[in-house]
């Protein structure tokens, strides 16, 4: 392309015409820069932003004048992390003369999350009773407030369970952050991450492999 | 008989439209682009429901490997001026009683994360390109030097988060790990956040859905 036509035919008669260009450019330099650029962006760029999951741990520094606050005994349900993916459970709080039994169950769907569904039900149905009435406009909320209201919810609950969470020996981080999402998934109002104690470790042993 | 014309058609296609097309994609990767950070690990994040969108600014990452080699990386703040890295690596020199160049310190503040003992810093900023680097750390790997320092002993971990928390205050924690990682070596990290008074975290997960029945 670009050809340039050039007339020179007319050099010795006075009259001069006008040089005529073709109006064509020759683009295929320019696509092929513009190819390489585009397949550079594309490759380099990052889209989605990376996701974070946003967990608070409680401060460390111990006040010894305040007293820690008495779990109860109905509500109390601890989970033990355990190697090859497994998760054990018990309700109420372990007694040294009467261990309670672990049940042995996984990150599975219908592992712990059904477990999870059933104890945290009351609170759940209020959740979702007030997420309805959003969706059918009947509650109109900025964003914010929603998270509010929704963290109000989970502050009154005074029947769920409290979950403490302990992590056994060789598990994975995987593991981890599994458990703290299933937290979020079932809505479980408390939870907290908490050493194994002595008792716990006993039972370990004996637990269903 | 009569010959055959072959009709002769130029061999020129119009490439306008096509040029156009491409000018616009262009234009729309150049403007929505944000480079991926160079990452000195790979690393296989799990996944959970949070939908929470990572703070591009101002935030602390410690990314643990497979291995549980902790990788350490802080930005510059919240424009070019405030310059939170090189400040930083100045605290860290001074604490460790190092010497860098002006000029290391301008390197420093263009680069991203990083897993050595602060002694070897200087080596590693001196490479000439990314590749340098990133053999050099390969090199540590391979001689088990690599990773930033978390024992008791000499814990260059919580300096360098306690440095970095003394030049920006609002600055975020996050944290990145491989899901094969051992969890022991994560407690360990988040212990050491904690006795630095950081009980915020933000962990790095991908994205996935979950549909939740309340059974009767």
């Amino acid at each position: 392309m670009a050809e340039i036509i050039e007339n020179n035919s007319g050099k010795s008669s006075g009259k001069r015409k006008p040089k005529k260009y073709s109006t064509d450019i020759d683009m295929t330099p320019m696509v092929d820069l513009m190819c390489l650029l585009i397949t550079f962006f594309m490759l380099t760029t990052a889209f989605s932003k990376p996701k974070v999951m946003e967990i608070v741990l409680p401060d460390k520094t111990i006040d010894t004048n305040i007293k820690p606050m008495p779990v109860d005994k109905n509500r109390a349900v601890t989970i033990i992390m355990a190697e090859n993916d497994i998760i054990y459970y018990y309700e109420g709080l372990a007694k040294a003369d009467s261990l309670p039994s672990l049940i042995k169950t996984d990150y599975s769907k219908d592992g712990i999350r059904k477990f999870l569904l059933k104890r945290n039900k009351p609170l759940l149905e209020q959740i979702i009773a007030f997420k309805e009435k959003i969706t059918k406009g009947e509650l109109v909320l900025p964003r914010d407030s929603v998270n509010s209201e929704l963290k109000k919810l989970r502050n009154k609950d005074k029947v769920g369970p409290i979950i403490l969470i302990k992590a056994a020996d060789n598990i994975k981080y995987k593991n981890f952050v599994d458990i703290i999402d299933e937290m979020a998934i079932t809505n479980i109002a408390r939870y907290a991450i908490v050493d194994l104690n002595h008792l716990e470790l006993k039972m370990l042993e004996t637990a269903p492999k | 008989m009569s010959k055959i014309k072959i009709q002769k058609k130029s061999p020129h296609i119009d490439m306008t439209p096509m040029v156009d097309l491409f000018a616009l994609l262009l234009t729309f990767f150049m403007l929505t682009s944000t480079f991926r950070p160079q990452e000195p690990a790979v690393i296989d994040t799990p996944s959970s429901i949070s939908e929470k969108q990572a703070p591009d600014k101002e935030i602390l990452n410690i990314s643990i490997d497979k291995e549980g080699k902790v990788y350490f990386n802080l930005d510059n703040g919240p424009d070019t001026t405030t310059k939170f890295r090189e400040k930083v690596l100045e605290k860290m020199a001074e604490q460790y009683k190092l010497k860098f160049t002006p000029k290391q310190y301008e390197t420093f503040s263009k680069l991203s994360a990083f897993g050595m003992p602060v002694q070897l810093l200087n080596q590693w900023i001196d490479k000439k390109d990314p590749t340098g680097r990133d053999k050099f750390q390969k090199q540590l790997k391979e001689a088990k030097k690599d990773g930033i320092p978390t024992d008791s002993a000499d814990n260059q971990l919580a300096w360098w988060i306690l440095l970095t928390r003394q030049v920006d205050q609002n600055i975020q924690v996050g944290i990145k790990a491989d899901m094969e990682t051992d969890y022991k070596v994560v407690k360990k990290i988040l212990d050491i956040l904690q006795d630095k008074k950081v009980n915020k975290f933000n962990l790095t997960t991908n994205l996935e859905k979950v549909e939740v029945k309340i059974e009767n």
